[in-house]
């Protein structure tokens, strides 16, 4: 099943998860080691970290011998970054306020 | 790459508004007048001129991409790393003018602009935390 918009945002909202999932964003596909080189938690702590992101599909795990790797799914952000409407609900107000100025200005 | 993740999309606004294009015009290309609906500004409607936008929440970078007074304005539109382009067409009509907006080329997939966007996360993320914050 899908996450819903609420797992996502749950998910992100530890800034330790978030400073991973920006990592993985940024510099691509990471082992649970080399995240925790800078993480500032034990490498529990990051799998755990990792194992709620997996959840909300924000990563996906690659096992490559005795080695996971991590990498991010963009894709999984379309529920929070729904440009069209947002941007639609931007302008539209924009045009009133274009409209109430226009009746304002002088010819 | 799957068709939707390369899919672009585009928010288009419509209105006849009852004022001629000129006039329209000059709300759209001051910076003055832009500021009082739309943002505080750096506008200047000459080709490749780079502006920005700035609001509470941040600022959004554009560049100039075609000025035809009266007719046709289109620039390029930057924020939290995501790229795409506003155009507003003016067209005469009886009643006045027909003003339309097409903000284009969002992707379905922002990989890159994801990646290439740093500043743009860190802000991205602080309106998530206040979205999730008003979350019941």
């Amino acid at each position: 099943m899908a996450p819903t918009t609420g797992e996502i945002f749950s998910s992100l909202a530890d800034p330790t998860r978030r400073a991973l999932f920006e990592r993985l964003c940024r510099e691509g596909e990471k082992t649970v080691a080399a995240l925790t080189a800078r993480a500032g938690v034990s490498q529990p702590a990051v799998s755990k970290h990792l194992a709620v992101l997996r959840q909300a599909g924000l990563v996906r795990d690659r096992r490559e011998g005795r080695q996971t790797h991590y990498s991010a799914q963009f894709a999984a952000l379309a529920p929070l970054v729904d440009w069209t409407s947002r941007m639609a609900g931007f302008w539209e107000g924009r045009f009133d306020r274009l409209e109430d100025l226009l009746k304002r200005m002088d010819q | 790459m799957s068709d939707t993740a390369t899919q672009t999309r585009s928010v288009i606004v419509e209105r006849e508004i009852a004022f001629p294009p000129e006039k329209i015009w000059r709300a759209l290309t001051r910076p003055e007048l832009l500021e009082e609906w739309l943002m505080k500004n750096d506008f200047q409607p000459a080709m490749d001129h780079r502006f920005q936008f700035r609001g509470d929440w941040g600022a959004v970078d554009c560049k100039i991409l075609a000025v035809e007074p009266h007719k046709l304005l289109s620039y390029s539109w930057a924020a939290y790393g995501l790229e795409s382009v506003v155009t507003w067409t003016l067209t005469a009509t009886a009643k006045g003018t027909k003003l339309r907006m097409e903000q284009a080329g969002f992707r379905a997939d922002q990989q890159q602009a994801f990646q290439g966007a740093q500043g743009g996360w860190r802000k991205f993320f602080g309106q998530l935390e206040q979205l999730l914050a008003r979350q019941p």
